[in-house]
């Protein structure tokens, strides 16, 4: 069992998130099971596996989406179950998809999720600016690339609030500049004392990296 | 609060409604052709046809209905939105309330207000035009609430269309029975009180329980 | 426990039994039906298809809430088992709500002189097959795509919830239009010598259901269990023994 015990600690307020035992079947067959880890303040996962191995049915089971077969995921520690929706304000997930409509513009798409997850409105960063998409803001999300696209739901991690940053698969689709740019962005949200949990195939080289491989486990069937 | 996320559904839904005003007719479109056909089908009699309206109005408001939920949760399914809304801080529930709620406005409710002129090319008796709209105003409601189920169970399924209707239809036939049965009796003068205090009460059953079953179903559905 | 492995085992020793006791009872319930239970004063000979029509109508309401309820069993507790019930279960409900509607209509024809009349009864019986329809038809499309059958049953529970006022409001609308002239009678009070036969019908129809779903059931659970050793082992065995 993959158990990475190397904690790091750099903040006082220092966040938990830990994975007991955690299983998922798909039609009979365990997907993975028993996984078990700890992150902390600061620490950053990279899950690794094939195409179709379950990356991103792990992330939604960090995220809550989906629930898991058995096993609990604890944040603070208390299972996120019983505190779904405090730990939810601690969240932010990006999926496959931009989760953007495609009649709305890029940034009353931005203000809809920011009302919806209680980010503070008042708080005045240009994200359209970091994420070069100013002078398309106002346009609707249909007469948008698919990097665009891609750039426009990123920018949700400029105004967001959450410890917990869960990404699926962050950096296709956008150019080799803003890779840069995105990537630190993702160390200095570590650096405030976030988490970040991604599923890539990019080496990221990033310092104290932890990985988890999926491919490990697979092949465990049922009973 | 909860109606942080409630209103900012139910206002994106509207706007997006607003934006693409295709969709918006479509449902209205659909009820006037129908209640054409229904001359030609039988007869252009206006004694007959009036005592077929009550019941052929409902039947095809019902149909436009459940025609129009095939979307209710598909765009958003698709764009990864859906997604989103399932893992916000706040109860699922009220977001599907309020996406429940837009599906009616933009349908439910401008049929039942279409409803009287197509009475009256169906030789409906004038008294029967306030009952009519009334008991569809109540009606569509739950039909949007009871089929926001269905387009939750079907909603990753590639040939949703016809299926949605099979699994939906046996659930809309009581309100069928007491919505146009409402409309009869107001035609023949007499008091329209029972029917109207069981559809108040089937629509209240539907908005307690509609919303969580369809939480629950988007959860299965989506990801097994 | 309750493991589809422990299931298929041990209902493979039921088995048997419980086909001789559905076998003997039918046998007896229809011979004492047909040929030994007296004539009705009103509908003659007619009259003894309720030795089918009552028993199947009552397993089709009956075993929609077994349906439903393992379907909530599964839902709940992911018990597997209780998800093979629930797939077998709607089948044969539905099966047996046709079987009522047919010879519902085989009845009706000498007693109202035409196969369908829209009666309260027929009516909801027609409303029920159409609930089973949908669940089938959900969880024929799931698995079409490979994904679970969930869905179906969560369909099915909210049936459950919806029968009731289904019910309701068919004999309500049947009250209002009720045609004068035919009227369908509620079966009079029943002659022991006649409701005797019934019994021994309704439970072994009761049997048949019993056994059609273990049937079905370990179908289903050798389907999904294809690929574990158990089944494979199953399968060599039963190669063996056949003679070549």
């Amino acid at each position: 069992m993959p158990d990475p015990k190397n904690i790091l600690m750099n903040q006082a307020s220092v966040k938990t998130l830990s994975l007991k035992d955690l299983s998922f079947q798909r039609n009979e067959k365990f997907l993975f099971s028993n996984i078990s880890l700890t992150l902390e303040s600061g620490d950053i996962l990279q899950i690794l596996g094939q195409n179709g191995s379950g990356k991103t049915t792990l992330l939604r089971l960090i995220s809550t989406a989906l629930r898991p077969y058995s096993g609990e995921i604890i944040w603070q520690g208390k299972n996120v179950n019983d505190i779904r929706e405090s730990y939810l304000e601690d969240v932010l997930f990006l999926g496959h998809q931009p989760g953007l409509k495609r009649l709305l513009s890029a940034e009353e798409n931005l203000v809809w999720w920011r009302r919806l997850n209680k980010t503070n409105l008042s708080k005045n960063v240009n994200a359209f600016e970091e994420v070069g998409l100013y002078n398309h803001k106002d346009e609707p999300c249909n007469y948008l690339s698919v990097g665009q696209l891609k750039r426009a739901a990123l920018a949700r991690l400029y105004v967001s609030e959450a410890k917990l940053w869960i990404l699926d698969e962050p950096f296709t689709s956008i150019d080799k500049e803003f890779s840069i740019k995105l990537k630190s962005l993702i160390v200095s949200h570590l650096k405030r004392g976030g988490i970040v949990v991604l599923a890539t195939h990019q080496d990221l080289k990033i310092e104290n990296m932890k990985y988890f491989s999926i491919s490990d486990l697979s092949g465990a069937t049922s009973e | 609060m909860n109606n942080i996320g409630f209103l900012a559904i139910l206002r994106r839904d509207l706007l997006l409604a607003v934006r693409y005003r295709g969709d918006l007719a479509n449902p209205l479109i659909f009820f006037f052709i129908v209640i054409a056909l229904i001359p030609l089908g039988l007869t252009p009699d206006s004694k007959e046809l009036s005592e077929i309206a009550p019941g052929m109005l409902w039947i095809t408001a019902l149909l436009a209905s459940l025609l129009s939920l095939d979307g209710l949760f598909k765009d958003d399914f698709a764009d990864g939105t859906l997604e989103q809304i399932i893992i916000l801080p706040q109860p699922l529930y009220f977001m599907v309330l309020a996406k429940t709620i837009v599906h009616w406005v933009v349908t439910g409710l401008p049929l039942s207000l279409l409803a009287p002129v197509l009475g009256l090319m169906l030789s409906l008796p004038e008294t029967g035009y306030l009952p009519l709209m009334l008991s569809l105003l109540i009606g569509t409601a739950i039909l949007s609430l009871i089929g926001s189920v269905g387009a939750a169970l079907t909603l990753p399924l590639n040939k949703e269309g016809i299926l949605l209707s099979l699994i939906v239809i046996p659930f809309y036939m009581p309100v069928l029975i007491f919505g146009s049965n409402m409309v009869v009796l107001a035609v023949d003068g007499l008091s329209i009180a029972s029917p109207l205090a069981i559809m108040g009460a089937l629509l209240a059953l539907s908005l307690l329980i509609s919303p969580y079953v369809t939480s629950c179903a988007l959860r299965l559905s989506i990801y097994g | 426990m309750a493991s589809p492995r422990w299931f298929y085992q041990i209902s493979g020793r039921w088995l048997p039994w419980l086909s001789l006791l559905t076998f003997v009872s039918i046998i007896i319930g229809v011979i004492w039906g047909l040929g030994f239970a007296p004539q009705d004063a009103k509908q003659g000979n007619s009259f003894r298809i309720i030795y089918i029509h009552v028993p199947a109508s009552f397993l089709a309401l009956v075993g929609y809430y077994i349906m439903a309820i393992s379907g909530a069993i599964a839902i709940i507790w992911k018990i597997k088992l209780a998800d093979v019930v629930m797939k077998s279960a709607a089948p044969i409900g539905a099966s047996l709500t046709f079987i009522a509607l047919l010879t519902g209509a085989v009845w009706g024809k000498p007693t109202w002189g035409t196969y369908w009349i829209w009666d309260a009864r027929i009516t909801s019986m027609l409303i029920l097959f159409f609930l089973y329809l949908g669940v089938i038809v959900l969880q024929k499309a799931y698995s079409a795509q490979g994904l679970s059958n969930k869905a179906a049953a969560l369909l099915a529970l909210v049936g459950t919830i919806n029968i009731p006022i289904i019910y309701k409001s068919v004999d309500w609308w049947y009250t209002l239009h009720q045609p004068a002239t035919i009227k369908f009678t509620e079966a009079p009070s029943m002659h022991p010598d006649m409701f005797q036969p019934l019994l021994i019908m309704i439970i072994g129809f009761y049997l048949f259901y019993v056994t059609a779903l273990i049937v079905s059931m370990r179908a289903e659970i050798i389907f999904r269990e294809r690929n574990t050793s158990w089944v494979k082992e199953l399968a060599l065995n039963l190669k063996d023994k056949r003679p070549i």
